[in-house]
């Protein structure tokens, strides 16, 4: 059963429409394969027109859609021979992110992510996406096992953000956070960062400090998530559709902010109604991105990107 | 002012009539004990109660003036696209910002310095946590970046005392590109060899706590500030537990092994002094040529290819 988000009604009505025409056709009834292929065409109108104008809020729900394709899925699809590492070598092993050695197109690579899960079972052993200082510091070890290697480093960020628990403020969240931007800004090889879905502030950014930051067309990074925002700065979090709007958090908007490097179109419908085209599509850009950066020194790629980083937020107005 | 004010409490003032030359703000009430404080007594303690030890914020100018020796200079900060997203909830963001700025005469939420501290040369960062709860937006990681400079330049330690509720969320991703930036700039003072010393104050969370503040070289804090990267109530809502007594406060967060150690405000002044004169101890072996060239940690012995001048004794300290 596909997931229908509330501005998808029409489309998942006419759909809905489809499939009974079809069972009715199945059933031996009548023949009435061209009143389904004009529905089918109607949908997929609806659909394009649809996702043409999606709002940030829009946007958002689209990046958190369940089916969307979360990171494990890009490494399934992309990396061969993916051998995972676990562990910060201090307290536990995080899976909320995952990480480990692979090949991209054959080259030796490390790969990390933050990953949601996508069933009860596996988002609960995920913590829905959501790090605790164990995942940052376990990111922290492998993007410094990267350098040490000179393996190029790609990561898919998909987080509502860094877990806000009592233990992980124990175990200096905050820290393993700045700990591990200070490990990516570091790292003397190249990096290629792409959000799939959510980029969720601090958590998010803890993984994407990069050489080249990609972003997939309904993704949505930020600051803070739009409810967030809502609810301290319209002090209601029902507002969070224009606390999207005023946050400035699509892929479009972030790249006219000049923040990342280049958006990923999306298959018709969004990442979830076609993710094996969506991560493909990701795949080329990467290999398009990290190809010019693999001729760099380490320390050429570590001023570039701090210059990079310097440069942002100095000019550019929406 | 006369002896009235000193010894009288406000509403026997009016009594003796004095009421029109006093302002209203010569009595103050500690928000923690709710004692009534003379201006006076509790400026002269540094703006801590006299009565429960409970440390006051201060602005970022008191800050300077508390830390720096007399004589500091105070920096110009580069001016960063104001308002880059047009930002609007049910006010507009720039006014907000020009309210900020013109009721605190700063342009954003950090002021900069450099000068001395018991003798020591420093630059201080503060930040003005009246100033937009001193979120960290593109002027308030340009003054971090500024200062880590300003501080290579002059071969001199990187104090920030850090006061903020995080990210400038008025600015969106820019804001959060803020975390990236001045981890940077913590990068650019611990490669000059520099000091870097963190003083944590009331209250400090959100992508402030988890970028430069988290990257000292020394973490301090203020006792009783309240430091962490969640907020309370968001973290309340998420584990449906109570939170534990004291929970992120900076006593708690030394339990925790993220400070080095919880000072007093009235023993800040030494304690910087002491720690940059002992993290820069070698600083001493280095001829005095020498001093602001090099990006490489400073060595208390020459180098073994300058083996002709391993004979020769050290410099004596600085003055």
């Amino acid at each position: 059963m596909r997931h229908f988000l509330d501005f998808e009604k029409p489309i998942a009505e006419l759909e809905g429409k489809i499939e009974e025409l079809r069972r009715t056709t199945d059933a031996g009834g009548i023949d009435v394969a061209e009143e389904i292929g004009r529905l089918r065409d109607k949908a997929q109108a609806l659909l394009r027109s649809t996702y043409a104008k999606l709002t940030p809020w829009q946007k958002t729900l689209v990046a958190r859609h369940p089916d969307r394709p979360h990171a494990s899925a890009y490494i399934a699809a992309l990396i061969e021979e993916f051998t995972p590492l676990a562990g910060d070598r201090a307290f536990a092993d995080d899976a909320a992110v995952i990480g480990g050695l692979g090949r991209f197109r054959g080259r030796a690579v490390l790969v990390l992510g933050t990953e949601k899960g996508h069933d009860t079972e596996s988002r609960v052993r995920h913590n829905f996406g959501m790090a605790r200082p164990e995942g940052y510091r376990k990111a922290r070890r492998l993007i410094e096992l990267a350098g040490r290697f000179g393996l190029p480093i790609l990561s898919f960020v998909d987080t509502a953000g860094a877990f806000p628990g009592i233990e992980a403020e124990a175990r200096g969240q905050a820290e393993a956070i700045a700990r591990s931007i200070e490990a990516c800004l570091e790292a003397p090889v190249p990096f290629v960062a792409t959000i799939i879905g959510e980029g969720g502030s601090g958590g998010a950014i803890a993984l994407a400090a990069a050489d080249r930051i990609l972003m997939l067309e309904h993704a949505v990074y930020s600051v803070i998530s739009p409810e967030g925002c809502a609810s301290i700065l319209w002090r209601d979090a029902a507002h969070a559709a224009q606390a999207a709007e005023a946050l400035k958090l699509t892929a479009e908007d972030l790249r006219r902010l000049n923040l990342v490097d280049a958006v990923v179109p999306e298959p018709l419908g969004g990442a979830h109604r076609d993710p094996a085209a969506a991560i493909a599509a990701v795949g080329r850009q990467i290999a398009e991105l990290l190809e010019p950066l693999l001729a760099l020194d380490g320390a050429t790629l570590r001023a570039r990107r701090r210059e990079k980083f310097l440069e942002m937020g100095r000019s550019g107005v929406v | 002012m006369n002896w009235i004010s000193d010894w009288a409490l406000p509403k026997i003032q009016t009594l003796f009539g004095a009421k029109k030359e006093v302002p209203d703000n010569l009595w103050h009430k500690c928000p923690a004990c709710e004692q009534m404080i003379f201006h006076r007594d509790l400026e002269r303690a540094l703006h801590v109660c006299p009565h429960c030890g409970h440390h006051m914020r201060i602005g970022a100018m008191q800050r300077l003036k508390y830390t720096l020796d007399e004589g500091f200079q105070r920096i110009e900060l580069p001016k960063m696209p104001q308002d880059p997203l047009r930002f609007r909830d049910q006010r507009r963001y720039l006014d907000r910002l020009k309210e900020a700025q013109s009721r605190l005469q700063m342009d954003d939420a950090v002021l900069v310095a450099h000068g001395t501290i018991e003798g020591r040369r420093a630059v201080v960062a503060a930040f003005e946590f009246a100033f937009l709860g001193g979120s960290m937006g593109a002027g308030v990681g340009e003054a971090l970046v500024t200062a880590a400079k300003l501080a290579v330049l002059q071969d001199a330690p990187l104090i920030v005392f850090t006061a903020s509720g995080g990210a400038r969320m008025q600015e969106g991703a820019i804001s959060l590109m803020q975390m990236p930036r001045t981890v940077i700039a913590t990068r650019m003072v611990k490669e000059a060899g520099l000091p870097y010393i963190v003083v944590l104050c009331d209250p400090t969370t959100g992508g402030v706590t988890a970028s430069f503040a988290m990257l000292g070289d020394i973490h301090i804090a203020e006792p009783g500030a309240l430091i962490g990267f969640a907020g309370a109530r968001v973290i309340e809502q998420t584990v449906r537990e109570k939170l534990p007594e004291g929970f992120q406060r900076a006593e708690y967060l030394l339990r925790h092994g993220i400070l080095d150690m919880v000072v007093k405000r009235s023993e800040m002044r030494a304690t910087l002094a002491r720690l940059i004169g002992l993290l820069r101890e070698p600083e001493r072996a280095v001829a005095e040529g020498e001093a602001g060239s090099a990006a490489a940690p400073r060595m208390a012995l020459p180098a073994p290819e300058n083996g002709g001048d391993a004979a020769k004794p050290p410099a004596s300290p600085a003055a």
